[in-house]
């Protein structure tokens, strides 16, 4: 990597060199057994230099192959962005804890054990079902140097496990299915586990849905499915600076309900997500985005804050190319219901633990619009069975701006976010 | 750089020397070029190269594989998968007969993609984003260019040995629409094998999508519920693509008994007139090639003839596990992952409906063009039109905004009464499975009619 970045500083004013190395193991089942065992090792090198002002970047799989990133870099230099910031210098950083060496010395056999207790937990509930599962550990180390002598460099350590499940009768297909990751192991499959089983047991039977407007509760899988992808697209500070956030000139203003606080955090402890310095080696911070149901801020690259004149929030993110603004992991507060009493307060209504296809629409402006996949009529208070051939459809700026209550208890989703239940009285319903 | 041809044929060597049912070794090298404009602005532009390979085996059933950038220690690697696999397997391994194959096939086109000068793509995306800041009320709007050359090789115990070079190009145009509150956004998606002149000559185009995101936003929305739907080709493809396609993918199905009773041959899945084709072998398409990633060679096969379940998609493991012929169909995005069954070119063959005949004899229907994007359960899909127009005594009326389409896929198969005579084939797409995405497919369809779909809307 010095290399490089030695090689880079002759022909650019300055440069910066990525490196992350990942080593994953994951074995997998498929219909109810042990099926595949899967090791990945992965390098992946990204060189960004500035030459006479302008962004030059080329990534390769092989560190042997300096001199050719190299010349990459600079031939696509000439038609680069102009830089409009400075790679941050040495600097201190937050101590977020992200490594646990167990989970690279998990045996296969303890993964497989953990995989095939929860697959027979829930087949012996529901002897039918089908399930794939996997169960994965990975150790990857992040490396950041740059000309102006800012480093950081971390590990990390992600243990995960997932089921799917289906049920099928005749042509009617029933899908369930949970998840839970962290940085330390997750030996116990007891939260998932209990989710299946939750989700199998209200879908039990099925109930019909009328067309109309109604009370709809997001669990948070539902949440995820459903409202995530048009906060996120919203609070992007390059969809800021481009005038195409529906909220991008509301900063201060009450936008969505009051019960509403919503925060970008890659500093909790263990999370997947979280991490000392974003992929620019920028320290990692909690920001408000939501408090109170009014905008509190939005998130940044140190390109794009340069442009907005602002300061980058730490969200610095390489998922294909330069880096830009992304979110670490969006935590949604809890309130003071509890689910039992949101489903009770319901006299006609859905739960929806799983939207398909909801980001589909115009997510930019806030829509959403999914089948549901997986979820379950209300009627007087209590769940009577799984709905199908359904279509919620709705806007988060008006779904959220009115919301009738946020449940007690946030569950982690896929890594990436933490929410509570959301409960919003009038969502529109289409039903066949 | 490591040079992959001669480690490929070490490879073979060591392969030689172990015992397991099967084992393979895929190797690849890749370079790609991109241009990203989001607005006025270029945002990124990039170059990469990659190398590295897989190694997979199969013992008693079981499987193991190791994916690697690094080419040290390969025999160590190996010897990795193969006691992956030995920890997995427990039963009798079960792989469809084929032929060893040893070729090399080109990558059939005249220019490398990834070579041809930046300046020459970055002026072609500066003639369109001119276009599209040219017009008012566009507020924002992305252009995405990519192109990718690479050369794969598989070696197998087996004694396969077959190198294929594939080149890709594609290019989606994002254009978004503002005024005071309201926001809309209408795109294209093109693609090609590797031919640069397809993504060339898009001005009309480009100028066109600027202006529909505009009419957009005056535009009304439907309201939801049940409609006669018109589909036009490119989203009849993705239709295709979502709602049947992967639901003839029999990794899905082989050990699956319920769903077997489901997909059971010869099972009538719609009118008479419908049939369905998936072929990677017709030459020139995203999803064609000549062998699967498991040195299989591509095959055409009926999916639906004149409304009944013909045939299904297969690896060589799903092929010997049902009892039918391999059909080539078992693709890897890249290195970092084992092939699966997936579609190659998918679609609909034409029948002899008019346009005209089709929305005749419609009172009020939808007629949905273009792709947004699009999922599936298997048994539901979801699906997003570009754009929609109601369809009135007859008559395609007023622009709407854009809808999502849902239903259950064996209702709405059974609902398709009218077939077009006018397929097209859609290059734009990028399928998704097993975390493997996007990956090069086609579709396409003629024009189509289904009664009774849902529409979501408020
Ligand atoms: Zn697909």
């Amino acid at each position: 990597m010095d290399e490089i970045l030695a090689q880079a500083s002759k022909v650019a004013d300055a440069a910066e060199v990525f490196m992350v190395t990942t080593d994953e193991t994951q074995v997998q089942f498929e219909t109810n057994r042990l099926k595949h065992i899967q090791s990945k090792q992965s390098i992946s090198l990204a060189l960004r230099i500035s030459r006479e002002g302008k962004t030059g970047y080329a990534t390769t799989t092989q560190p042997g192959g300096g001199q050719e990133l190299v010349d990459m870099a600079v031939e696509t230099a000439r038609f680069g962005t102009p830089v409009k910031f400075e790679f941050p210098p040495a600097g201190t950083y937050p101590a977020v804890e992200v490594f646990d060496p167990v989970v690279e010395k998990v045996p296969l056999e303890t993964m497989v054990e953990v995989g095939e207790k929860l697959i027979a937990t829930v087949t012996s509930h529901t002897p039918e079902i089908i399930c794939e599962g996997a169960v994965a550990r990975a150790t990857m180390s992040v490396h950041i140097i740059n000309s102006r002598g800012g480093e950081v460099s971390y590990r990390k350590s992600i243990f995960s496990l997932g089921i799917e499940g289906s049920l099928i009768r005749g042509t009617d297909m029933l899908f369930v299915g949970d998840g839970e990751s962290s940085c330390q192991p997750v030996l116990s499959a007891d939260n998932v586990t209990r989710a299946v089983l939750q989700q199998l047991e209200w879908a039990r039977d099925q109930a019909p849905v009328p067309t109309a407007e109604l009370p709809v509760l997001f669990t948070p899988n539902g949440a995820a499915s459903a409202l995530i992808a048009p906060l996120m697209a919203a609070f992007n500070g390059k969809t800021v600076l481009e005038g195409a956030s529906p909220i991008g000139k509301k900063m201060g203003e009450m936008v969505f309900d009051r019960k509403l606080w919503l925060w970008d955090d890659p500093t909790v402890s263990y999370r997947p997500a979280s991490r000392p310095g974003d992929d620019e080696g920028v320290p990692s911070q909690r920001t408000p985005l939501i408090e109170q149901g009014t905008v509190a801020h939005f998130l940044y690259d140190l390109q794009t804050a340069a442009l907005a004149g602002t300061r980058s929030t730490g969200n610095g993110g390489r998922n294909r190319g330069l880096p830009a603004p992304t979110p670490s992991a969006f935590i949604i507060a809890p309130g003071s219901t509890t689910l039992d009493d949101m489903v009770g307060d319901i006299k006609e209504g859905l739960v929806i633990e799983q939207l398909m296809g909801a980001s589909q629409g115009n997510v930019l402006g806030g829509d959403f619009s999914g089948n549901v996949l997986l979820g379950y009529k209300v009627e007087n208070g209590k769940i009577v069975g799984r709905v199908k051939d359904t279509m919620v459809s709705g806007n988060i700026y008006q779904v959220l701006k009115e919301i009738a209550a946020i449940g007690s208890d946030a569950r982690w989703v896929g890594g990436f976010l933490q929410t509570p239940p959301i409960y919003c009285p009038r969502v529109s319903v289409a039903s066949k | 750089m490591t040079d992959i041809a001669a480690t490929a044929q070490q490879l073979a060597e060591v392969i030689r020397r172990y015992q397991a049912d099967y084992i393979e070794a895929r190797l690849e090298e890749s370079q790609t070029s991109h241009i990203t404009y989001r607005g006025r602005e270029l945002e990124s532009i990039g170059r990469a190269v990659a190398a590295g390979g897989n190694i997979r085996a199969l013992v008693k059933g079981g499987w193991g594989f190791v994916s690697f950038d690094s080419f040290d220690e390969l025999p160590g690697k190996v010897e990795l998968a193969i006691k992956q696999a030995q920890f997995v397997g427990n039963e009798v391994s079960q792989l469809a007969a084929v032929e060893p194959v040893v070729d090399s096939v080109p990558a059939g086109i005249d220019r490398n993609p990834v070579t041809i000068p930046l300046a020459e793509k970055k002026g072609l995306l500066d003639e369109y984003n001119d276009i599209i800041w040219r017009t008012p009320k566009v507020q924002t709007s992305v252009i995405g260019y990519s192109d990718s050359f690479k050369k794969v090789i598989l070696v197998s115990s087996l004694g396969s040995n077959v190198e294929q070079a594939k080149a890709d190009t594609s290019l989606r145009v994002n254009i978004v629409a503002t005024d005071g509150s309201e926001v809309q956004q209408s795109g294209i998606s093109i693609g090609s094998r590797g031919n640069f002149d397809e993504v060339q000559g898009l001005h009309r185009q480009v100028e066109e999508t600027a202006q529909r995101a505009v009419e957009l936003l005056a535009a009304p929305q439907a309201k939801g519920g049940e409609y006669t739907v018109v589909l036009d080709p490119i989203l009849a493809g993705v239709f295709v693509h979502e709602a049947f396609g992967h639901l003839s993918e029999s990794d899905f199905v082989y050990e699956n008994d319920r769903l077997k009773e489901v997909m059971v041959l010869g099972k009538t899945f719609g009118d008479e007139a419908l049939n369905i084709v998936d072929t990677a072998a017709i030459p020139g398409m995203r999803g064609s090639y000549r062998y699967d990633d498991e040195g299989v060679p591509a095959t055409r096969t009926y999916l639906i003839r004149e409304g009944k379940l013909v045939g299904r998609l297969h690896s060589r493991e799903t092929a010997a596990r049902m009892n039918e012929e391999p059909t080539g169909n078992a693709r890897a995005i890249n290195y970092r992952h084992p092939p699966i069954v997936r579609m190659t070119n998918t679609f609909i063959e034409p029948d002899k409906a008019s346009f005209e005949d089709i929305i005749g004899d419609i009172k009020e229907g939808i007629y949905a063009r273009n792709w947004y994007g699009g999922t599936t359960s298997m048994e539901m899909f979801t699906f997003s039109a570009g754009e929609a127009y109601m369809i009135r005594n007859g008559k395609v009326a007023e622009l709407l905004r854009p809808v999502v389409l849902t239903g259950n896929v064996f209702t709405t198969l059974m609902n398709i009464d009218a077939i077009g005579n006018d397929l097209e084939m859609n290059q734009g797409g990028g399928c998704g499975k097993g975390g493997q995405v996007p990956l090069p497919v086609s579709n396409g369809s003629p024009h189509i009619r289904i009664r009774q779909c849902l529409i979501g809307g408020r």
